[in-house]
């Protein structure tokens, strides 16, 4: 607010926008890895009464990564489920930004404190 | 039954449940889960990761119209996702430790408790008065817009709604919902903020929340791509779906049968899980 290029209602703005471009780049990059992922596994049975667990190369950010390059399905799907849960986090990190160019000091540490306990999630929160 | 037809049927089933979820505003997680491990035979653990990736979606989606319009409250928001993200958190490390059907139970408890929430009307707009120490100092006084200008209002309750949300966000860790329902009773009802404005904040937390959740089911290998891809993009699509027809739908009826779903539902799954199916 009193820095007159970051108003509340700005701010709001580019926030809708980037929510919105996440998930529209997420569900593509989904669709596409469920296409390939049909086409190369299209003949196995699905059972998921039984739970296994997924293999820790579709667990991590860098093992998903590696999956996704050489064009598995499964791997581009999990990247598209990635890029989805950065969406929020992406949307709570420029909160912070924002709320520092408008010099709003305990904005910036709560939205600090909630980007990260998201943080802690997604990198270490399994174990 | 072969992958392809098994993903086609949990695509459309998602798509029911995300265009229901959006009319009904009561949200498409609290049918999903039951439909995934009562109707496909899917283990908790996988139906949930699936339901917490489509919650994320779906909130996204919505609040990007949301935030735009006006009504959301980015403070309070924030603010209180501390406490849905440490909750959510919480509750997805509870998750890997207690028994599938215990979840079930507790999932059936929240389900009818949902039910009993949406027979409810809300509560008229609080509008003036005092506001709490904490909201002064956190700045969570606002105002939205309305047919005479924007109106300013006050938060109250700021440490009961912040306890709340808490709960709210173990679970939607624990179950895999947005929890829509608890976190706009603790802005509505114990913080006393307008409905429209308890509603669409709660739908731009509920992303941030299920996100705090996430990561914790995808570093446990909760979150299966082949199961989350036909949930994630039925959902997705049939919200929106939802949200374009909810203009000019009559939706009173539509949410007394679908709060009645939602509540067979919630007793199904208590006798599931105490019977030792879930």
């Amino acid at each position: 607010m009193r820095s007159p290029g970051w108003t509340d209602r700005r701010v709001d703005a580019i926030i809708g926008t980037l929510l919105r471009v996440g998930v529209i780049i997420s569900a593509a990059v989904v669709l596409s890895g469920g296409g390939l992922y049909l086409v190369q596994h299209g003949s196995t049975v699905p059972d998921y009464r039984v739970f296994h667990g997924e293999p820790a190369y579709l667990r991590g950010v860098s093992g998903i990564a590696k999956e996704a390059r050489s064009l598995d399905g499964r791997g581009l799907i999990q990247l598209g489920l990635l890029l989805l849960l950065a969406t929020p986090i992406a949307r709570v990190a420029f909160s912070v930004v924002a709320f520092v160019f408008q010099r709003d000091r305990t904005y910036v540490v709560v939205t600090l404190i909630v980007l990260a306990v998201l943080l802690y999630s997604l990198g270490s929160g399994g174990h | 039954m072969s992958l392809v037809g098994f993903t086609l049927l949990v695509g459309a089933g998602s798509l029911g449940a995300g265009f229901l979820g959006s009319l009904t505003g009561l949200g498409g997680g609290a049918v999903l889960v039951p439909l995934l491990a009562l109707g496909f035979g899917v283990d908790m653990r996988y139906a949930i990761g699936a339901s917490l990736i489509s919650v994320i979606a779906t909130s996204s989606g919505a609040a990007a119209a949301y935030v735009k319009e006006g009504y959301t409250n980015l403070r309070v928001g924030m603010f209180l996702e501390i406490a849905t993200t440490c909750g959510a958190l919480g509750g997805a490390f509870l998750a890997a430790r207690v028994p599938s059907s215990w979840i079930a139970v507790l999932f059936g408890i929240v389900l009818i408790h949902s039910a009993y929430l949406s027979s409810r009307t809300p509560t008229p707009d609080a509008g003036d008065g005092t506001s709490d120490p904490w909201a002064k100092r956190l700045r969570l006084d606002g105002s939205y817009p309305s047919t005479s200008g924007r109106r300013s209002y006050h938060a109250r309750g700021v440490p009961a709604g912040f306890g709340l949300m808490a709960v709210a966000g173990a679970l939607s860790g624990l179950l895999g919902i947005g929890s829509g329902a608890i976190k706009v009773l603790a802005m509505d009802r114990v913080m006393r903020l307008p409905f429209k404005v308890s509603t669409t904040t709660s739908n731009f937390m509920i992303g941030v929340t299920a996100a705090a959740s996430a990561g914790v089911y995808l570093n446990r290998g909760f979150l299966d791509p082949g199961l989350a891809m036909p949930v994630m993009l039925g959902v997705l699509l049939g919200s929106m779906a939802g949200a374009r027809v909810l203009a000019r739908a009559r939706t009173r009826l539509l949410r007394i049968v679908f709060s009645l779903v939602i509540l067979l539902l919630g007793l199904e799954m208590i006798y599931s899980g105490l019977t030792g199916r879930l």
